[in-house]
């Protein structure tokens, strides 16, 4: 179990996770800037996902899809990158895209930030910090299905570490 | 499912200390919760806001059965029927507070999972977990 703390904010609506890795701060940022390693933590299992436009600088963009291995449902998703200082820091705001990969701005966007701190030992430290605009964006999120995906795939995961 | 069982405890501890529910109300209360169609449309209930005739869609019931479920769910305090234009639509009596705590949690364990999927990816690229 990676994630050592996570923290809510009711009334600011953000959250909060901690995690550390055994693995430097180097290792650890490539999982962010090798959109290879990227895609194969950031969506479940059982949705697939690959990225299609990949540019971590401030001002990039990047563009993904997840893709449901048993409907075949497709879901696209952007990032505009607001803020990065490698290995440390990266800012990301998060919207949904439509098909042809613009983004959809009738849906919701949040922001997160991802915080990398080098520890001793060569473990390393990594802070998720997310800002969801309202509760009704939440709840909007919620609906599009982001969360069915990922009841679906909670037991794969847990076979997954089973096997570490 | 773990989440949703965990909040439904919640509001009812909650819900007891902030009302001081009588017997009869609590008697309610775990009578509305007894019955795995009502837990289901409340949980529907807790992530947005469904009128009762796409709640019926949902289940291989007749709209007068959701209606009368939705109704025992109604009488136990837990939701209330809102006009909404022409349907009505069912929503939950949490407050904001514990609807923001409802929703992070949907979000907390996305990150969660992610979080370990992001050891197992360092772990693999470190041929493996005990190298």
């Amino acid at each position: 179990m990676p994630v050592i703390s996570i923290d809510k904010d009711l009334e600011a609506l953000t959250l909060t996770l901690t995690a550390e890795y055994a693995a430097d701060t180097k290792q650890v940022w490539e999982l962010w800037a090798n959109p290879r390693k990227l895609e194969r933590w950031w969506g479940p299992p059982t949705y697939p996902c690959t990225f299609l436009e990949h540019d971590l600088s401030v001002g990039g963009e990047m563009l993904y899809k997840m893709v449901g291995d048993e409907k075949g449902d497709e879901h696209f998703g952007r990032w505009r990158i607001l803020a990065v200082d490698a290995p440390n820091l990266i800012e990301i705001q998060d919207v949904f895209a439509n098909d042809d990969g613009s983004p959809n701005h009738d849906l919701p966007s949040t922001k997160f930030e991802v915080r990398i701190t080098e520890l001793d030992g060569g473990r390393t430290r990594m802070q998720t910090i997310s800002f969801f605009p309202s509760l009704e964006a939440m709840e909007q999120m919620i609906e599009m299905g982001m969360v069915e995906g990922i009841e679906a795939a909670a037991g794969q995961i847990d076979a997954i570490l089973a096997e570490g | 499912m773990r989440h949703v069982r965990l909040t439904y405890n919640q509001m009812v501890v909650d819900k007891t200390r902030a009302v001081d529910l009588d017997d009869e109300e609590v008697d309610r209360l775990f009578h509305a919760l007894a019955d795995r169609t009502r837990r289901d449309i409340l949980a529907q209930a807790m992530t947005g806001d469904h009128s009762v005739s796409a709640l019926a869609r949902r289940y291989p019931f007749s709209f007068a059965a959701v209606q009368k479920h939705v109704a025992v769910l109604e009488k136990a305090g837990l939701v209330t029927k809102r006009r909404h234009g022409r349907e009505q639509r069912v929503v939950t009596n949490m407050n904001a507070i514990e609807r923001a705590r409802t929703l992070l949690d949907h979000f907390e364990r996305l990150w969660v999972e992610r979080l370990e999927r992001f050891e197992a990816v360092l772990a693999e690229d470190d041929g493996g977990p005990d190298a």
